[in-house]
């Protein structure tokens, strides 16, 4: 989807320092920020919280068929990567194909190129993940 | 009405002495397919005109319009959808209001049309479901198809609606054993459903094998495993039980209408292999009813992906939580089996116009209960159930009728 620049630039600490939230009330956390605690409601207390970045493959695919703007990687793999600290998030693995990948793999996030509005438009960066050595 | 608010249990009170019921007194649907030659007003007119004439209705007797569309504005730049049904269908100045909740955009129209009848509002409804999807590219699709999901957090990422899907069929497979060929098996009973369905997109059966050797659009899912890109439009006619014997010699009462929400992404899920959702609005649907789901004959659920038929029948209840793909292979959802599963061909061989599937799916049951499906009847079906998801189960809608 083709994105305006305000709408990169409010992602960057989400997208780029995997930023989150934690409920005092509850002590639980969350990815990306989120403004209200979904089980505490008026009673949460939402802080800021940085991730991270490591966690373990919790399910895993290789696209095939692409969406726009990703035309030119796949195919690739995609998973649920469930970080250390509880949330679990959408990102692609790279530098390895799904048969290095199993239930429980350890992996490490990188900061990578997400996508590319053509050739004149923005350039998305963002996190991905890798296996961890 | 006066106390409405003042207990609880009054509240249940009344709400069962002022609910009306609600029954379907006429529908149609255009053929579902790539229709090259037809446009996204063609083809509601055509469905709403077959229903008109179903219910022997003159259109001057209804009171209200609600439509489903997930992504006009996205396929065919056409936003307002509803008021541009009304002005073709000749129905102006009645209210018509659009509903959206991405492929369960047709069966939330539905319910809002149930709702407006049963609390009193309105006596006759008309509820159109309808997408024209093959008007852009089928990357373009792909993205729009996309904005059902998690826009920032799952797409953004290079998610696509098979990927997110093929996560929950990997974590189904490891932890209850389901198989790809148990997947496979959905598709073949799926398409042979469609090919005695003269509506159908697909009009001939598949084998295990074709389905085991087509093409990978994301592991483990391959072609034959997603429901296909497909132009089409449903429509039904709700009336009030009273004013439904005066239109329709068989009307078919809605008996149930629930909906459930979850998480917009699939990763915010404590588990990826049940949809709470389709539990919740099944629980209260059956509730509602008196019913369990042991009673039901004919049901038509939400295949957009082969697990996803897996899962439907496991939180609908048909079967235990993880004997899903087991009970396909052993023909427990076949035609005239235990119950009958997509007798349309369901989103997988009739197609999936993402708006109007919904709605189809109540054609399809009111065909089978009135008895008029053809070579794909249910014998003595009586209790049939609609199945409608929204992107990966962020909402599903359920709903039960029965023949008055």
């Amino acid at each position: 989807m083709k994105s305006g620049s305000a709408l990169t630039w409010r992602l960057i600490p989400n997208r780029y320092r995997l930023i989150g939230s934690h409920c005092e009330t509850c002590k639980e956390n969350f990815f990306p920020t989120r403004p209200v605690c979904p089980s505490c409601r008026r009673k949460g207390k939402m802080v800021e919280k940085k991730f991270k970045g490591e966690g373990k493959i919790y399910s895993f695919t290789t696209v095939q068929v692409p969406p726009e703007g990703f035309e030119l990687e796949a195919p690739y793999v995609l998973a649920i990567v469930e970080l250390s600290e509880g949330p679990r998030v959408t990102a692609q693995v790279v530098d390895c194909s799904e048969n290095d990948l199993g239930f429980g793999t350890p992996v490490e996030m990188v900061f990578r190129k997400i996508q590319e509005e053509g050739k004149e438009g923005l350039i998305h960066y963002g996190f991905k993940f890798k296996i961890k050595k | 009405m006066q106390n409405f608010k003042t207990s609880k249990l009054e509240t249940v009170y009344c709400v069962v002495v002022f609910m009306r019921r609600v029954a379907i007194v006429g529908v149609g649907m255009s053929k579902f397919g790539e229709h090259w030659e037809k446009g996204f007003r063609d083809l509601i007119i055509e469905a709403g005109v077959q229903a008109l004439q179903d219910g022997n209705l003159k259109g001057e007797e209804i009171d209200a319009l609600y439509g489903g569309t997930m992504a006009a504005g996205r396929l065919i730049g056409q936003e307002h959808i509803t008021a541009l049904i009304a002005d073709y269908m000749g129905l102006n100045p009645i209210p018509a209001t659009r509903v959206e909740a991405a492929c369960a955009s047709g069966g939330l129209a539905l319910r809002q049309g149930f709702m407006a009848v049963a609390s009193g509002l309105h006596d006759v409804v008309v509820v159109g479901g309808v997408e024209k999807m093959t008007d852009v590219s089928t990357a373009e699709v792909t993205t729009a198809l996309g904005g059902a999901g998690d826009q920032e957090w799952e797409l953004f990422m290079g998610a696509t609606f098979p990927s997110i899907y093929a996560l929950m069929a990997r974590r189904h497979m490891k932890e209850y054993g389901t198989s790809v060929e148990q997947m496979a098996a959905v598709s073949v009973k799926n398409h042979l459903n469609a090919a005695k369905n003269k509506f159908a997109q697909f009009q001939k059966p598949v084998t295990l094998e074709e389905v085991l050797e087509s093409k990978e659009v994301s592991s483990p899912l391959k072609v034959l495993d997603c429901s296909p890109i497909t132009d089409g439009a449903a429509v039904v006619i709700l009336a009030s039980l009273e004013k439904a014997k005066k239109y329709s010699d068989c009307p078919i009462e809605i008996i149930a209408s629930a909906q459930a929400s979850d998480t917009i992404a699939l990763h915010d899920r404590k588990s990826l292999t049940e949809l709470k959702a389709t539990q919740i609005a099944a629980r209260k649907a059956f509730q509602q009813a008196g019913v369990s789901a042991k009673d039901v004959d004919v049901a038509e659920v939400h295949d957009c992906f082969t697990i996803a038929e897996i899962m439907a029948i496991e939180d609908l209840g048909f079967v235990e939580k993880g004997k899903g793909g087991k009970a396909t292979e052993d023909g427990f959802t076949a035609l005239n089996s235990d119950v009958s599963v997509n007798t349309s061909g369901g989103l997988k061989g009739c197609g999936h116009p993402v708006g109007a599937t919904g709605v189809k799916q109540a054609v399809e049951i009111t065909w089978q209960l009135r008895g008029k499906a053809g070579e794909r009847q249910v014998k003595n079906a009586e209790l049939g159930l609609t199945h409608n998801v929204g992107g990966s189960g962020a909402t599903a809608v359920v709903h039960l009728f029965k023949k008055c």
